[in-house]
């Protein structure tokens, strides 16, 4: 097996005010080019987890280990750093800045990365190409992001988390605001664009309809130990 | 840094109703503590302005500031009088150069008038030891003329060879000198001095206009006809107070002393920079408390400034989850909501002070008219500068203070703000 993309090993995570672990994780490990379906119902850990692999939040024990580094090696700093070099991220709903284009949504990671702003070349042209991709028509980009429907934003957001070409992408939960038939086009939107980019994508979900087509599904009480 | 810049600006713009309130705000409190001080300084700048070259005010004894308002500035009470005789005495000492008797006392339309001599218009520096010039007309020579201060001719439209009639006593409804008209012989050009605001006219005439009159009013049934007041001696019996120019500046310690030891009544000599500045002290506690409600002001704008900026990141959890999320490092987040405060609270001076500039600008000459006070339309001085540095240096770490919850909220909420 080539080295992972992203492992997780012996990983315990307890919020600072409360007793017990939420998370306990014995080995995880996402290998590169994988598309990921994580499914966990709402206070499962799912939220905990995705920043913990972001590094926003740091285990109690244990280890995480993305594209071979240590994360828990790594300063506040260089963890922040890390995280826009190599990681894209979408959410739930109300991913973007409201006083920003468009576009200048899109180029928010490479103004923060010198490393995605590098791999994406010509960033406007990168930008570009990825929102015509997405289906976003060229007179909605120097639009306010809130004046776009949700369906569209969250297209944006995909656009955002792809620029610069991260290895990883993790979406938590970003098509809960769409209504069915948005679902499923924005899902094969965004699987279509992380394989064309050579991204990894964890994809995490509630809802298990939008597993079918997902080689690897994970649900959260497999990986994690800890009863809920 | 670089990319957070616009980011802020965007930002900011975003919520321009709100920050531009807080700006106009921080502006007006800072427009009234940088006027305060302008007006404190201009204030006392326009004093020392008022007389320049004299070396000494002589006058009967009594408080020596309340004699230099009285004779210089015409405020507050009228002082005793000295007698002539001594006037001429210190005249004729062999250290003075000049004397310029002052009689005050009387009135017109509410502006005082000074009888005084010619030397006045010879020897009187105000300013820069600038010498009084007539915009029209000449000294007074007759002896109904009058010379008028600019302010005076201005406000009360008066020109040359117009007739007017003298007010005993500073209040306007006190008795005419109606039987004894003056007519306007010259206007002095505008000094920004008490001068503006003052009639002249010769001691003679003022002795003249109060021949008939006793104890503050006419002698019933004694009238002198103006035609005959000549065949008088109208030589003055007394003076307020006289301005001393001495032949050397170092004599003028020695020559207080002589004043002040001086047999025939109780003098005394006055230096009008001492004196000011005994003025300055007096008015010093009220100056530091306007300075400090002015201060205080400010201090409550910025309160309001770190209010706005509070209530507003409540909202933008989000939007600092996102930029978490694209590489903001949480101090990245801080400088955004510090600068933030801080470019409100420079805004906000540098809009103060170019407000109090166009207030100058305005208000300076109905300022001038109605108090005498000469606002300078001028750069900020380096108290004020230094004043502005204090303002935006206290804005600034007031900002650090939502720098600091943005810190903390977006360390708490990671990506997923619990809003």
């Amino acid at each position: 097996m080539p080295q992972p993309v992203l492992s997780l090993e012996n990983l315990l995570f307890r919020w600072p005010d409360q007793v017990a672990a939420c998370l306990d994780i014995e080995r995880f490990e996402v290998a590169a080019d994988e598309q990921v379906f994580i499914h966990g119902e709402s206070g499962s850990g799912k939220s905990t987890l995705l920043n913990l692999i972001a590094g926003v939040l740091m285990p109690l024990q244990g280890n995480i280990v993305a594209l071979g580094q240590p994360l828990t090696a790594l300063s506040a700093a260089a963890r922040d750093r890390f995280r826009v070099d190599h990681i894209g991220l979408i959410f739930q709903q109300f991913n973007l800045i409201p006083y920003l284009s468009v576009l200048d949504n899109v180029l928010l990671p490479c103004r923060f990365s010198r490393r995605r702003a590098e791999r994406a070349g010509d960033i406007r042209q990168a930008a570009a190409t990825l929102l015509r991709h997405l289906d976003l028509d060229e007179n909605l980009w120097q639009r306010p992001a809130t004046q776009l429907s949700v369906g569209q934003q969250q297209r944006v957001a995909a656009a955002r988390a792809l620029i610069g070409r991260p290895e990883i992408v993790i979406a938590d939960e970003p098509t809960s605001a769409l209504d069915a038939a948005r679902q499923a086009a924005f899902l094969a939107l965004l699987r279509r664009e992380c394989a064309a980019a050579n991204a990894t994508l964890l994809f995490v979900s509630h809802d298990l309809r939008l597993a079918e087509g997902f080689v690897r599904r994970v649900e959260m009480g497999q990986i994690n130990r800890m009863p809920l | 840094m670089s990319h957070l810049l616009p980011l802020a600006l965007k930002s900011a713009w975003n919520r321009r109703y709100t920050l531009g309130l807080t700006l106009i705000a921080i502006a007006l409190s800072v427009t009234l503590l940088l006027g305060i001080e302008r007006v404190r300084q201009d204030a006392r700048d326009s004093f020392a302005q008022a007389v320049s070259g004299t070396d000494l005010v002589v006058g009967a004894r009594s408080s020596p500031l309340q004699l230099l308002l009285y004779a210089v500035f015409r405020i507050g009470e009228a002082s005793n009088n000295m007698g002539w005789d001594s006037a001429q005495t210190l005249a004729a000492h062999p250290a003075v150069a000049w004397t310029i008797p002052l009689s005050l006392g009387d009135s017109h339309r509410g502006f005082p008038v000074l009888g005084t001599t010619p030397a006045y218009f010879e020897h009187f520096r105000y300013g820069d030891k600038q010498l009084l010039r007539l915009a029209q007309g000449k000294p007074f020579v007759g002896l109904f003329d009058v010379v008028l201060g600019a302010e005076v001719a201005a406000s009360l439209g008066y020109k040359l060879g117009d007739r007017i009639t003298l007010t005993h006593g500073m209040q306007e409804s006190m008795a005419e000198h109606g039987d004894k008209p003056f007519s306007v012989v010259g206007i002095l050009a505008r000094t920004g001095t008490p001068v503006d605001r003052t009639l002249h006219i010769g001691l003679e005439a003022m002795e003249a206009i109060h021949l008939d009159w006793q104890g503050g009013a006419p002698i019933p049934g004694f009238a002198i006809p103006p035609e005959l007041v000549k065949k008088f001696n109208l030589s003055p019996k007394s003076v307020t107070a006289v301005l001393i120019g001495l032949n050397t500046r170092a004599g003028v310690f020695a020559m207080q002393r002589y004043v002040a030891g001086y047999r025939a009544e109780p003098l005394m000599a006055v230096l009008p920079g001492v004196a000011l500045s005994q003025l300055w002290e007096l008015m010093a506690v009220a100056e530091r408390a306007l300075l400090a409600i002015s201060a205080l002001v400010v201090v409550v704008s910025f309160a309001g400034l770190v209010a706005v900026v509070l209530a507003g990141l409540g909202e933008r959890r989000r939007e600092l989850a996102i930029l978490r999320a694209n590489g903001a490092r949480p101090r990245d987040l801080f400088a955004l909501l510090a600068f933030e405060g801080g470019a409100v609270t420079l805004a906000g001076a540098a809009v103060g002070t170019l407000l109090l500039t166009a207030l100058t600008a305005l208000l300076g000459p109905w300022l001038q008219a109605q108090y005498g006070l000469g606002l300078k339309l001028a750069p900020p001085s380096w108290q004020e500068l230094e004043m502005l540095g204090w303002v935006i240096l206290a804005g600034t770490l007031a900002s650090l203070l939502p720098g600091h919850r943005a810190y903390r909220l977006s360390l708490a909420d990671g990506l997923t703000p619990r809003v």
